[in-house]
């Protein structure tokens, strides 16, 4: 009765080839992380130096450091956080907590999907036309970032909304039967529960956006520009536009160039991502539930 | 317009209630007396939680119910109330399954009165008041600022209570809160509910129908969307009913 059967047999060797096959292409994953990051590590890493993060392009930037891209970059990524994530988690609240489900909502939520799914080059012209052309805001930080902030937008909608409702619904359920309204519930119990969800979520997220080029290079980023930023309105370098123009706009690079610049802009989004990831960890430990 | 007696807290007057085109309950009116335990019975899916939920103006939250026809709280029918989150404030409500908000357990009493804008030294005085009230006080008075949810099933439940009686209520709506609870603890939550009936009124929700003749003094029988009957406790046990179902279900022949 308990003799192994044809049957048992092929489902066995069936078994361990689809084992295999998966365990195979988990694999083949992570291969191109790794030697990405390796070859950056390899060939760029003897470029990082404090003086090549400190220092300005020179001699037509074949040499010296790359301080303003470095330093634009993060201009650009934090003004558009400060714009994405404000109205972002804002619309997520509306959308989760307060709209009924009517073809209104549902159109809203088939636009977010949509924006989300516009490449990021449509951004960009529509950057030009909106924000440096129309608002007359020229090119600069601000329409720079507020071309990537319309780009993040879904991305911050949606990483909202699920945190949102994440928090149990019969939570809310419980603080209404309290008297309590929508906001208090909101502020006292949904908030409090989903916020590290929120932050990790759109940090995350939006680190991404450090390595766009396309929409920051008609809005706001210049090639060249050796000096920092002083506001909102001026122009400025950035790292992942400089790795476009060293690699392809400007000869006599030395070959090694490149991969610095690129090891430091996946360095920054990682530690971007590390500090997310971190924190998450810290909120998680005081999860209350 | 039917005129309520004095003694009536809450009076239900043809209620209907229902979800999209489904009605879950059907032409329902009884009266429900003040500072009185008044018991609901009936199998699941007999309207038993929608009548809650429609006394405690929670259709505004759920898409899809209507109510019709009326319930008035002393008086005045909700239907019309200007002021929700003043009508359930009024209104404590205990779930079958309690409850714990991801708070501490003085976090959990104290919610209600703060969302009133209480502040202390007056909130540790009714957390205190409340916790007692419950019967929880002693077991939990060393660990106030634990979590609610790291508390026994038992002592949960009486939190809900505690957090119900924080609103200052004049009435307790429980359903079913004995589903997730030990015999013991239910019996010690009966003895609260039975000091409370002096200063609230309570409608008690329950499958038990033992529970019910320990507590109510009146009971309502629901069957499938319909309000059986309405009497003295007592009677649907040993005295004539109207509705011979009534008699079979608290005799446990169906349901």
């Amino acid at each position: 009765m308990f003799e192994r059967t044809e049957l048992n047999a092929r489902n066995d060797r069936t078994q361990a080839l689809v084992k295999v096959l998966f365990g195979v292409m988990t694999v083949l994953l992570a291969l191109p992380v790794l030697i990405i990051l390796g070859m950056l590590v390899v060939r760029g890493g003897p470029m990082i130096s404090w003086e090549f993060l400190t220092a300005d392009p020179t001699n037509g930037m074949t040499e010296g450091g790359i301080y303003p891209a470095l330093v634009g970059t993060i201009w650009l990524v934090s003004v558009a956080l400060l714009i994405s994530v404000p109205i972002g988690i804002a619309a997520a609240l509306y959308l989760s907590e307060y709209a009924r489900d009517t073809w209104m909502t549902r159109a809203i939520n088939l636009a977010i999907i949509n924006l989300a799914g516009v490449p990021s080059i449509v951004h960009a012209l529509f950057g030009v036309g909106a924000f440096v052309l129309f608002f007359k805001f020229g090119t600069s930080i601000l329409a720079a970032s507020l071309t990537l902030a319309i780009m993040t937008l879904p991305v911050v909608i949606v990483a909202t909304r699920e945190s949102l409702q994440a928090v149990p619904h019969e939570f809310r359920e419980a603080c209404w039967n309290m008297g309590a309204t929508r906001w208090q519930t909101i502020r006292r119990i949904v908030l409090p529960n989903s916020i590290s969800g929120i932050l990790t979520g759109v940090i995350l997220e939006v680190s991404r956006t450090a390595g766009e080029t396309a929409p920051i290079m008609f809005t706001g980023a210049a090639m060249f520009l050796p000096f920092l930023p002083q506001s909102v309105m001026d122009q400025t370098m950035a790292l992942s536009l400089h790795l476009f123009a060293i690699s392809t706009q400007v000869t006599d690079v030395p070959e090694e160039l490149p991969y610095g610049v690129a090891l430091v802009l996946i360095g920054l989004v990682l530690a971007l991502n590390a500090v997310s990831i971190g924190f998450r960890t810290w909120l998680r430990g005081r999860k209350k539930w | 317009m039917v005129a309520t007696s004095t003694t009536s807290k809450v009076s239900v007057r043809d209620l209907t209630i229902r979800y999209g085109q489904n009605a879950v309950l059907r032409n329902a009116s009884f009266e429900i007396p003040e500072n009185e335990i008044f018991g609901i019975i009936g199998p699941a899916g007999s309207g038993k939680t929608s009548f809650l939920r429609a006394l405690n103006r929670m259709d505004e939250f759920t898409p899809g119910m209507s109510v019709d026809g009326s319930i008035t709280l002393d008086g005045k029918d909700v239907q019309t109330w200007r002021n929700l989150y003043a009508l359930r404030r009024r209104i404590g409500v205990v779930f079958p399954l309690p409850v714990g908000l991801p708070l501490s357990v003085y976090g959990n009493v104290a919610l209600s009165p703060r969302l009133r804008g209480m502040k202390r030294p007056d909130l540790d005085d009714i957390v205190e008041r409340c916790l007692r009230r419950a019967a929880l006080w002693d077991e939990v008075k060393d660990r106030l600022d634990a979590l609610g949810s790291l508390l026994s099933g038992g002592q949960q439940q009486r939190l809900t209570i505690a957090r119900a009686l924080s609103q200052e209520p004049d009435l307790l709506l429980l359903d079913e809160f004995s589903i997730a609870v030990d015999p013991v603890t239910t019996m010690r939550i009966e003895d609260v509910l039975k000091e409370l009936k002096k200063e609230v009124t309570i409608v008690l929700v329950t499958n038990l129908v033992q529970q019910a003749r320990r507590l109510a003094s009146r009971t309502a029988f629901f069957l499938n969307g319909e309000c059986v009957e309405v009497g003295e406790t007592e009677e649907l046990f040993t005295g004539t009913v109207q509705d011979q179902r009534t008699r079979d279900y608290v005799e446990g022949r169906f349901g």
